[in-house]
């Protein structure tokens, strides 16, 4: 007979509000195999943890239950109590008496009931445990960061630091991402091409960083510490080790109508083109869709005029395959695409804007050479009319736009108003807001000089309506301080639009078999913890993949991503989880469907002698790689056979834990 | 007037959750009727929620809305501001006696080519 | 292809050459209209109310008059179709109306929303199809610049209406271009003219049509056109010294397609 021991935490009122906690450790005193009960304030507690570690000794315990919190909070620190108690850490069951069953139930009664009933399962559950031992895997000492904006430089560079290897993916074919398009940065007012160069060039020149541009990620295989990534690096048919970024092909190039994206598609440039002066790599690139040497065959003008020979019509895109012992996801975002409010009349004139293309509009490598110009007629606007939250704060029912709130909007719309009312003190500024949010250090007070120094007249109202009449944007809002509609008559309109993470990062986070939530961004293992891992071990987070920030932020979550890589890359060695799937040889008959469910490649087959009571010979079975194995059971509910079986939550167990809840 | 009407009633009438609205004024800010009011349609959202019914319906503004549905279009939170409008105009003419126009009201007010539509629209709108 | 076409109170009285000239074209584009019989007043003015069941039911009677034919349900008024296509819709998806109307009508089978609804110019776009109706125009209008003029009721609220881009809609334009004139894109073509207010405040009604005016006028229009009769009044009765012409888009249709040439040869 096994002795169980049963530990009823209280949780303080967390539990003990909504389950009479004595009642369920006097109930289970009675069930079979249980040889101690009891009940305490915070199991999770020196004095709770020395309360199982005592009972394990005295009552010589082979099996523990405790009820308390969800397993995710705190199965950790029960493992770690029975093993100090000389009792195998798997012998350990937790049921979850708090997140499923107390905090949701209001009823007193009804509320011990259930939790009688889990603590029963969990019981039923850990008589069927067995001892279980994880295995241990090397660690690989190199990084990759997917995304080469200022997140992934600066966790690029903070690893490389401390000594490790980093490759950066970036899919453009320069480095610097959104912060090389910005003109200048809140609330300093720095310019911020200054602040980042500096740091693209030192991410090149490290000795420790590789800068995998222009190339995306095909796949990724593998598991903490072990993967394996696929990198399709994009032909760019100018030779990277030749190429001295002397631009004359840009200059040479005789077809100019390729839309510039650095410059938010304000201008065109050659078919061939230097992203921006300071690209880092500083190696051109040709635009197929618009090179007339690959629409026509003829042309090459550009290859004529290259003195180091660097053009190549021939050139294939490559595969590079690297291991890595840690993946950092910095794939950043872009702002939405603005035509689906077109109340605001985006698509319907040049002079409608978004803030990111205003940011070109006055930054000096900008289209205009940083003077404001209207797009439309190249003339200085007067009158300018900014409308906040574009796409952001929307309801899930609404036709359209995001729930959340972008968060750097306000900021970067005062910044706005403030450069435009210095430069062009006769140039009227309105800005219709909802709230103008501000909780960062200087931040408020920036905006306040905004309004009170620069005289940027804050309107608390929203824009209904922009009309285009003739060279005038008629803008139609409420003004809701003085309970009145106001009309304007703009020369320009600026669109503070909801920022949403790149396109690529949903495939990139299947890839990566990495949890988001339903706006695409990735989740955090814990939304106050852990705030730069994934729940899937060895991905982390950094910059605006996980969620709105501005550059400070970002810079900041990018070292915490980068400290938690070192974290992971100084370990020799890595525990594994032991609760890991295994094939029942004698049942197994090697169709191959728990391969193909199988989200980590943990499983091949091969071909083994069996002996059993009905079979006797050579036969095709599944065998699983226990270091890939991340324990998921895809391939124990797929197996038509039942020959799967997942350690720790064997079939065998779930059953027993049904049978208890069903009695 | 028998029994006062309340936030309860008219919320059923229209199935509209004022409580959604983020206070942006961006119904206020499309409104085509906006100077004929003297309640604005983010002013009913939130008078509404507050149980200030009555003032909202000894308004005029319920007899100025157009039903364009510009501000339930583009309503950032669905909040649907025309229905809570349509919802109190419609608590006021189902009591005895508190029609707007009645059919005596629509001899004076056709001209030649008034199509059919208006006539009955204006029943449908403001009368029991 | 078969309709079954709900002309509705004004194409019967004050509208007549809306519907005059909108069954003209359709037989002569080879789409058969079939009049609902006994159809009655769509209502006028959708009921935006959940606890109105009685000012649904005449809508629901020729929806399921179309049902039980098995054709799709045309409508050409913009007011009809506002009003049908936001009943079925109800009829579709709430459950609550659905019941207490079918209580009431107490059909064969209930109605639950099959019938499919489509304004004329979707026809005209999806089943005609505009590259169709462009070859068959005999008379194009050349260098006519036209405005198009939505107003509210087929574009609002997007969700149910699916008519077209509620912001900035093209349908109209491209049947100005099919009939071989040329669109004019004004600001105001999406807002509203005021037209319900038309009756009791002429004033309000004025406001907005001369804003109308204005700026299909200033964006180079020489004539508006339209598919809603209360918009059709308004904006001729109500427009000042400014105001353009205004048609019927189906009487223009009717011209491109040489049928008055063709009646006149008879």
């Amino acid at each position: 007979m096994q002795k169980i021991g049963v530990f009823v935490c209280w949780c303080g009122s967390n539990i003990a509000a909504t389950v009479d906690v004595k009642a369920v450790a006097n109930a289970m005193r009675s069930e079979p195999g249980v040889v101690y009960s009891t009940d305490y304030q915070y199991m999770c507690s020196e004095n709770g943890q020395n309360l199982i570690k005592d009972a394990i000794r005295d009552y010589k315990l082979d099996g523990v239950v405790v009820c308390s919190c969800s397993p995710r909070m705190h199965e950790a620190t029960f493992r770690k109590t029975a093993l100090s108690a000389g009792l195998n850490p798997y012998m350990v069951e937790i049921a979850n008496i708090r997140e499923q069953c107390s905090w949701i139930h209001k009823d007193m009664e009804e509320g011990t009931q259930k939790a009688m009933v889990l603590a029963r399962a969990a019981i039923a559950k850990v008589k069927k445990n067995a001892p279980l031992t994880a295995g241990t895997t090397p660690v690989t000492k190199r990084a990759l960061v997917i995304g080469g904006g200022i997140a992934g430089i600066q966790t690029a560079l903070d690893v490389a630091d401390a000594g490790y290897e980093v490759d950066i993916v970036e899919k453009s074919p320069t480095i610097g991402g959104r912060m090389a398009q910005l003109d200048k940065t809140f609330p300093t007012l720095d310019c911020s091409a200054c602040i980042l160069t500096p740091k693209m060039v030192e991410a090149n020149q490290h000795e420790n960083i590789h800068l995998i541009t222009y190339a995306e990620l095909e796949n990724v295989s593998g598991f903490v510490g072990n993967f394996t990534a696929r990198i399709k690096k994009k032909a760019r048919y100018v030779d990277e080790t030749k190429c001295t970024g002397c631009g004359i092909c840009t200059e040479k190039c005789p077809s100019r109508k390729g839309l510039n994206a650095f410059n938010m598609g304000l201008n065109t440039r050659g078919a061939v083109y230097i992203p921006f002066a300071q690209a880092i790599p500083n190696v051109a690139v040709i635009d197929t869709e618009n090179c007339l040497h690959f629409k026509t065959g003829k042309c090459g003008i550009c290859q004529k005029n290259c003195s180091a020979g660097a053009i190549n019509f021939e050139q294939k895109e490559e595969i590079l395959e690297r291991k890595y012992g840690a993946i950092i996801v910095a794939t950043g975002f872009r702002p939405i695409d603005a035509s689906a409010f077109d109340e605001y009349a985006y698509t319907q004139s040049k002079d409608v804007v978004t803030s990111l293309e205003l940011e070109r509009l006055m930054n000096a490598a900008g289209p205009t050479g940083g003077v404001l110009l209207r797009p439309s007629d190249g003339e200085h606007p007067k009158e300018i009319v900014f409308i906040q939250c574009v796409g952001s704060r929307c309801s899930k029912d609404a036709a359209k736009g995001k729930e959340y709130c972008s968060k750097i909007c306000c900021m970067y719309t005062a910044k706005h108003a403030m450069l435009i009312r210095e430069k062009y003190p006769d140039t009227n500024v309105h800005v219709f807001y909802i709230d103008v949010r501000t909780p960062g250090k200087n931040f408020d007070e920036f905006y306040r000089r905004a309004a009170e120094q620069y005289g940027v007249d804050y309107i608390k109202g929203m824009v209904g309506k922009v009309s285009v009449e003739g060279k005038k944007l008629h803008v139609q809002g409420s003004d809701l301080i003085s309970n009145e509609q106001v009309h304007i008559d703009a020369d320009l309109v600026v669109l503070a639009t909801a920022i949403e993470p790149d396109p690529t990062a949903r495939s990139i986070g299947t890839m990566l078999t990495a949890s988001m939530d339903t706006n695409d961004f990735f989740t955090e293992a814990h939304p106050k913890l852990r705030p730069v891992e994934s729940p899937t071990a060895g991905i982390f987070l950094s910059g605006v993949c996980q969620g709105p920030k501005d550059i400070p932020e970002t810079v900041a979550q990018a070292g915490a991503a980068a400290s938690k890589v070192i974290g992971l890359l100084s370990k020799k060695e890595l525990v594994g989880n032991p609760c890991v799937a295994h094939a029942n040889e004698l049942l197994c008959n090697g169709c191959s469907q728990c391969e193909k469910v199988c989200p980590y490649g943990a499983i091949t087959y091969e071909d083994k002698e069996v002996r059993g009571p009905e079979f006797r010979g050579t036969k095709r079975i599944a065998v699983v790689n226990e270091a890939i194995c991340q324990g998921c059971g895809a391939c124990t509910v797929t197996c038509p056979s039942t020959a799967m079986d997942l350690k720790g939550f064997s079939n065998n167990q779930i059953m027993e834990e049904v049978d208890a809840i069903c009695r | 007037m028998s029994d006062k009407i309340t936030k309860e009633e008219i919320l059923r009438i229209c199935n509209v959750q004022p409580k959604k609205c983020m206070k942006c004024g961006k119904c206020s800010g499309t409104c085509p009727a906006y100077d004929e009011m003297d309640y604005h349609p983010h002013q009913f959202v939130y008078m509404v929620e507050h149980g200030q019914i009555e003032k909202l319906m000894a308004s005029q503004s319920i007899y100025k809305c157009l039903s364009c549905f510009a501000c339930l279009e583009r309503c950032p939170r669905n909040v649907e501001p025309a229905k809570l409008i349509e919802a109190v105009r419609l608590a006021v003419i189902r009591q005895q006696g508190k029609n707007h126009m009645t059919e005596n009201d629509v001899p004076a007010l056709l001209d030649e080519e008034l199509p059919q539509q208006a006539i009955v629209s204006s029943m449908r709108k403001y009368k029991k | 292809m078969t309709y079954s076409y709900f002309p509705g109170c004004t194409l019967k009285n004050k509208a007549k050459d809306l519907d005059r000239y909108g069954r003209l074209s359709a037989a002569a584009l080879g789409v058969e209209l079939e009049e609902i019989e006994e159809w009655q007043c769509c209502g006028a003015v959708y009921p935006q109310a959940s606890d109105e069941i009685a000012t649904r039911l005449s809508s629901v009677r020729a929806l399921n008059a179309a049902k039980e034919k098995g054709q799709p349900l045309l409508t050409l008024c913009s007011a009809c179709h506002h009003v049908i296509k936001r009943v079925n819709h109800d009829l579709a998806t709430n459950a609550d109306i659905r019941t207490k109307v079918n209580n009431y009508l107490e059909l064969d089978t209930p109605y639950q929303g099959e019938t499919k609804v489509l304004h004329y110019l979707e026809m005209l776009r999806d089943e005609v199809g505009f590259d169709t109706l462009k070859k068959a125009v005999k008379n194009p209008m050349k260098g006519t610049k036209i405005a198009a003029y939505y107003g509210c009721l087929l574009l609002r609220p997007s969700g149910v209406m699916s008519f077209d881009d509620p912001e900035n809609p093209s349908i109209i334009e491209d049947f100005i271009r099919a009939i071989g004139a040329e669109p004019v894109i004004y600001s105001q073509r999406n807002e509203c003219c005021g037209g319900y207010m038309a009756m009791e405040d002429k004033g309000a009604a004025q406001d907005r049509v001369e804003k109308i005016h204005d700026s299909a006028r200033k964006a180079g229009a020489e004539l508006i056109i339209t598919a809603c009769p209360l918009c059709m009044y308004n904006l001729d009765v109500n427009g000042k010294e400014n105001k353009l012409p205004v048609k019927y888009f189906t009487e223009l249709l009717y011209r491109a397609l040489g049928l008055e040439e063709a009646k006149d040869n008879v």
